[in-house]
């Protein structure tokens, strides 16, 4: 108490003293004039030169990553597209295929539908044609017949023989 | 190893076993017999430390007083302590003399030099030294390589003033203020720190040192207004942009305002160095004043190491303050919005 006392009585702790202030002055300019020409100029300037270059190359990190990302979406998008494709082209084959194999199919079944309408035609026509000469000969027949038996019409016991033969003859030829 | 562990406590105890006692009958004894003078005289022995002990002139004159009166141990202990604090034309290394320095005088001014005149050139010539092999480093260093050693530790306070000090509180233009705010910041750290060190003096403790100090924040502060908003700006800053009528007194008011930033500033650091200095002393001076080696084992030594770390932090925080608040007061003369009252509400801080 006593000694804090007395420091303030003495007052000489804020007495002014032109002289140190002078000094402090003239000290304090040429310092800092000397100092910005030998020191802050070239620190500060590499510093700034130092930030600088972070930073640039944090850009330039972070353009390397965006074209990066733009690189693999970009590779995506094309696998994506080069799957859609060969998707479309299997399917596209496959619709054809179907579509080739039902038109086969089709076409197939309109022919053998044809071959057989032909086919029953043929036989038809056939048939018919087998009855006209079945007829013919059976009407021949009957005439060459009928000749016979005018030709030996004179005893009935030849006329029965002839007739016996005919039929003999007849039922061996269409055996 | 183990060995040492296990014998180091016993040595010590026997240590303090044998010296507590020693000591408390040999000072009660020595005091009881010798009385004041022995006192006195082992009391400037030790005080040799302290750089600014006693000279011839004053230790009379407190020998003479001391003759006089019974409780004397205050008054020397004070005149010691302002001695120490105070300036004056001799740099005592005390056990081996000092050195008077010249008296000048010219014009009527006396600008003779004195101990904190040559603390001040000690710290130009170690800010020289330093930031010249700092610079030196820095012009042969390219943006690939990293800097170590010294200019790595500086560089570290730079950014620190540049980034965090300079930029943050002045933003756009910052650049033009950095020179002023780096050696204010490194001059005064050094002093502080020089002042710590045995048979140094801090000048920073000196009130005619932290006025200089303050007046060139003052002045780049001035200069910056006018700079960012012309004479105009200027006059309109100091209405504090409030109705007309309000003028006289907002005008004094602004003012007033633009002084008490530096004298606060002064104000700051002269009294947070001075006081450092008072504490150390007034601990060591305890010692004496009672009279008693257990004290000075006990309180006066732990309490002024103590209080001697603080004072190395405070070192830097007085320095940092120092510049953080004088950008703070160019950021706000040159801001563009906004006017100086929130200035002067951190300027009390």
């Amino acid at each position: 108490m006593l000694t804090s006392g007395i420091i303030l009585l003495a007052g000489s702790l804020l007495s002014p003293n032109p002289g140190l202030i002078f000094w402090t002055a003239i000290t304090f300019v040429i310092v800092l004039l000397i100092l910005k020409k030998t020191a802050w100029g070239p620190i500060l300037n590499a510093l700034e030169e130092r930030e600088k270059g972070i930073q640039s190359s944090i850009d330039r990190a972070h353009q390397a990553k965006d074209e990066s990302e733009a690189i693999l979406r970009k590779n995506k998008e094309l696998l994506a597209k080069a799957d859609a494709e060969s998707d479309r082209i299997i399917r596209e084959g496959k619709d054809f295929a179907e579509k080739l194999r039902a038109d086969i199919a089709e076409k197939s079944q309109a022919e053998a539908q044809k071959m057989i309408a032909s086919a029953k035609d043929e036989i038809e026509q056939e048939k018919r044609r087998a009855l006209a000469e079945l007829r013919n000969e059976v009407a021949d027949l009957a005439f060459r017949g009928a000749e016979k038996i005018i030709k030996s019409n004179l005893d009935a016991d030849t006329q029965k023989r002839i007739v016996d033969t005919m039929i003999q003859d007849l039922s061996t030829n269409r055996n | 190893m183990k060995r040492v562990n296990v014998i180091l406590p016993k040595a010590l105890l026997k240590v303090i076993a044998i010296l507590v006692p020693l000591l408390l009958t040999v000072s009660g004894h020595t005091f009881a017999a010798s009385g004041q003078s022995d006192v006195k005289n082992n009391s400037t022995a030790a005080v040799a430390a302290p750089a600014a002990a006693v000279t011839a002139p004053a230790a009379a004159a407190v020998e003479a007083a001391h003759g006089a009166e019974a409780p004397e141990g205050d008054e020397k202990a004070g005149d010691v302590i302002m001695h120490h604090i105070l300036d004056n034309n001799v740099f005592a290394f005390e056990p081996f003399g000092s050195v008077t320095l010249p008296k000048i005088v010219v014009g009527g001014f006396d600008i003779s030099i004195t101990k904190h005149v040559v603390m001040l050139w000690l710290v130009s010539a170690l800010l020289l030294i330093v930031f010249s092999v700092v610079g030196g480093k820095y012009k042969s260093l390219t943006s690939r390589n990293a800097p170590k050693g010294l200019a790595n530790a500086m560089e570290a306070l730079v950014e620190f003033i540049r980034v965090d000090v300079a930029k943050s509180n002045i933003g756009h233009g910052y650049e033009k203020h950095l020179p002023y705010l780096l050696t204010v910041f490194f001059f005064i750290l050094f002093c502080n720190l020089l002042g710590l060190i045995p048979y140094g003096a801090t000048a920073t403790g000196n009130v005619n040192v932290t006025l200089t100090l303050s007046i060139f924040t003052f002045f780049v502060t001035q200069i910056a207004a006018f700079n960012a908003h012309g004479v105009k700006g200027y006059l309109q800053h100091l209405t504090a942009g409030t109705h007309w009528s309000l003028w006289i007194i907002m005008v004094p008011i602004e003012i007033i305002g633009q002084f008490t930033k530096p004298f606060a500033l002064t104000v700051r650091l002269f009294a947070n160095m001075t006081a450092g200095h008072i504490i150390i002393l007034s601990l060591i001076f305890i010692s004496f004043i009672l009279k008693s080696y257990i004290v000075a084992i006990a309180v006066s030594v732990p309490f002024a190491i103590f209080i001697y770390l603080l004072e190395l932090f405070v070192a830097f925080l007085q320095a940092f303050v120092f510049t953080m608040l004088s950008a703070l007061f160019i950021g706000l003369a040159t801001a563009h919005e906004g006017h100086d009252e929130p200035a002067a509400g951190a300027a009390h801080h």
